[in-house]
């Protein structure tokens, strides 16, 4: 027969290898990001009045809050730096980072009706999610920009140029973001409780990232906790740049980039594994 | 010989019954016990056909089992078979939306699949901007959407409403932009489930206008599921019955049509009623089967065919005025028609009923059965009735309780 002659285009086996990721047909998807990318836009805005200033709302009663909890009554430090620029920082970035773990961790549940019926790179999804949380970040930024500006001039904060770090700090935290929620997601395919240790886990692991104080509060006994923690350097840096003070080392950045690496590989394999049949366990 | 776009080798499919989620961690356990040992994954080895009728003792249950075909380049194959066949199921396997447990196709070209229209619309979105993201999610790039993106909207006949959030379309518009974006697609293997069942007729005919172009005009492979019978029959030139997660027949798709209308029925029991013996019964039904005149048992008839209804009957005991009750009732047991003969006999006896063909709308009926003595006493009324399935090849298979087209043919003739 000429059928093994023939030249197959595509090949659907009961099992894959553990890490096969199509990258050229994620790129012939790309169009799919962008749809993605455009429809989180669209339907945030749609028959709201005040549209994005929602975004500001959020992070602006969060850190008054911050305030009166943390600053007035619990008294804790915030390295002598203003309060609003403090926790405005890491309310910016925490938001960002929470917001695209949640989405990812639970990527297969809330489009189970679209995966069940069309077949695309499920890894658009997730992708998707950490690029759309961006846009609200980049509004949420605006805002910090805006209050680092106002302290500078007012000689308060001193920005200094590790604020160019920026963009791998945001890097560095959507893809601790990706890599974790794809863990996750995979997981919760089949075992449901973990989608419920995540909400609540979330809440602790903010506790445990220098968000709400700096790492010098910290007792010397429980440090090396949050210097375990990968989110401590980006925390840290970010905020040494933009506010000018804290205690930041380069070599937290190294080992949290690492760290990322690891994750993101782990979580695109169990993601890959569980992708093709999850629609039977959902 | 033409070249093949698709051969499937061995495909299986296992579904786990219940409650997924109870017992999983020790299943997955145990299995994974297995795999580390080197053994063969224990629960394949078990599970049951995929029949819903009967209760099994497995948890597990094969919704195809062994199924292998080569489809050639250009074909358009009708997969035709009763709900629970497997149909869906390995349109699924081929649109790569869950994976086969067991077995491998091989693929030539690119596969789009229609298992439903309008997957990931927005409903706060225009119609414009839904195009774009529906044709995005079913695989199309950018550009290739605009410069279709004219005949998609001329397609669709809603061009007033292209700007208008969809959620403010009525069904039937969304349905037709849906498809109208669908129907565009550019790929070499176009895989469609029971999608136009929505929609009105004149937008089916449209859509089946368009679906014969794609695969008779533009040489695209297609594979088709319809209880559409007469769609099937004119899309397309193959054909694949499915019964139970088995292929039964591939071929020419009238061979194919043939099948499943009159023989794979041949061994279902369904088609003969087997009654308990009870011997406190003084007269009772012992058994009814459906033939056709060749006396082969049978369970769906054309239109065109007589029916003979073959009973059994054990009269135990003389009773006078005895008589038994043969009535043909709707899906929703309401008895329609009812005929009565007397019991004229003792002990066991046949009696065949012949009903004539083009006498009965294509339709799903019952025939129910009771032995009494008028005004009297009740002998016996079996709960359990007998379906009969009169199907008519050149119009679409009824759903459940449709009866808009009535229900007997009556000769009547317009006069004037």
């Amino acid at each position: 027969m000429s059928t093994n002659k023939q030249l197959w285009t595509e090949e659907i086996k009961a099992d894959s290898s553990l890490f096969s990721v199509n990258f050229k047909e994620l790129w012939h998807y790309r169009d799919l990001l962008l749809m993605l990318l455009k429809r989180d836009f669209i339907t945030f805005y749609k028959q709201t009045i005040l549209g994005p200033i929602w975004f500001f709302v959020q992070p602006i009663m969060t850190s008054l809050i911050y305030m009166v909890l943390f600053g007035q009554v619990a008294k804790l430090s915030t390295d002598d730096l203003p309060q609003i620029p403090f926790y405005l920082a890491g309310i910016t970035i925490w938001n960002y980072f929470a917001d695209s773990l949640v989405k990812t961790s639970s990527v297969f549940q809330s489009n189970a009706s679209i995966f069940g019926k069309v077949y695309f790179p499920r890894l658009i999804m997730p992708l998707s999610i950490v690029f759309s949380g961006l846009l609200k970040f980049v509004v949420q930024f605006l805002l910090f920009i805006a209050v680092v500006v106002y302290y500078s001039f007012t000689n308060q904060i001193q920005p200094n140029l590790w604020i160019l770090m920026t963009p791998l700090l945001i890097l560095l935290m959507a893809g601790f973001a990706l890599g974790l929620g794809m863990i996750f997601s995979s997981m919760t395919t089949k075992y449901k409780d973990l989608s419920f240790l995540l909400a609540f886990g979330i809440q602790l692991y903010m506790y445990a990232t220098p968000v709400v104080y700096p790492i010098s509060a910290m007792p010397e006994k429980y440090r090396w906790i949050v210097n375990a923690n990968p989110l401590t350097g980006i925390f840290e840096c970010f905020r040494y740049g933009y506010l000018g003070s804290g205690h930041f080392e380069p070599s937290s950045l190294i080992y949290t980039t690492l760290f990322v690496v690891v994750l993101l590989f782990v979580g695109v394999i169990t993601f890959n594994k569980v992708e093709k049949g999850f629609m039977d366990s959902i | 010989m033409k070249e093949l776009a698709i051969i499937a080798e061995n495909i299986s499919k296992q579904y786990r019954l219940g409650e997924v989620g109870t017992g999983t961690i020790t299943h997955d356990l145990n299995r994974f016990w297995h795999k580390v040992r080197g053994k063969e994954n224990p629960y394949l080895k078990i599970g049951e056909a995929n029949d819903r009728t009967s209760v099994g003792d497995s948890d597990y249950v094969w919704s195809l089992r062994d199924i292998n075909f080569e489809i050639q380049q250009g074909d358009a194959v009708g997969i035709i078979g009763r709900n629970g066949a497997g149909k869906s199921t390995l349109l699924k396997l081929l649109s790569k939306v869950t994976k086969p447990t067991t077995g491998s196709f091989k693929v030539n070209g690119r596969i789009a699949s229609l298992l439903e229209v309008g997957t990931g619309f927005n409903p706060e979105m225009t119609g414009r901007e839904n195009i774009y993201l529906n044709g995005a999610i079913l695989g199309m790039r950018r550009a290739e959407i605009t410069r279709k993106f004219d005949e998609i909207v001329a397609f669709s006949g809603v061009e007033r409403y292209i700007d208008t959030p969809v959620k403010r379309y009525s069904s039937g518009m969304y349905v037709r932009l849906a498809f109208a974006v669908a129907a565009h697609l550019e790929s070499e293997i176009l895989i469609v489930d029971e999608v136009l069942a929505v929609g009105d007729a004149e937008f089916q005919k449209k859509c089946l206008g368009k679906m014969g172009d794609v695969s008779k005009g533009e040489g695209r492979t297609v594979l088709f599921v319809s209880h559409n019978l007469s769609a099937v029959k004119t899309l397309c030139n193959k054909g694949m019955l499915l019964q139970n997660g088995s292929l039964i027949q591939s071929g020419i798709i009238d061979e194919t049509l043939d099948q499943y209308l009159f023989n794979y029925l041949d061994n279902d029991n369904s088609s003969t009623l087997i009654f308990e013996e009870d011997n406190s019964k003084e007269a009772q039904i012992v058994s009814v089967e459906l033939k056709d005149a060749e006396g082969k048992n049978c369970l769906e008839f054309y239109t065109t065919k007589d029916i003979y209804v073959h009973i059994t009957i054990n009269n135990r005991v003389k009773n006078d005025n005895a008589r038994l009750n043969f009535s043909i009732l709707d899906k929703y047991e309401n008895v329609f028609f009812i005929n009565r003969r007397e019991l004229d006999f003792t002990g066991i006896k046949t009696w065949v009923v012949k009903i004539p063909n083009e006498c009965l709308i294509a339709n799903n009926y019952m025939i129910g059965l009771a032995l009494d003595v008028p005004k009297v006493k009740l002998l016996d009324l079996p709960t359990k009735k007998i379906g009969l399935n009169i199907v008519n090849i050149e119009q679409e298979e009824l759903k459940d309780g449709d009866y808009e087209n009535g229900i007997f043919k009556i000769p009547i003739q317009w006069e004037k």
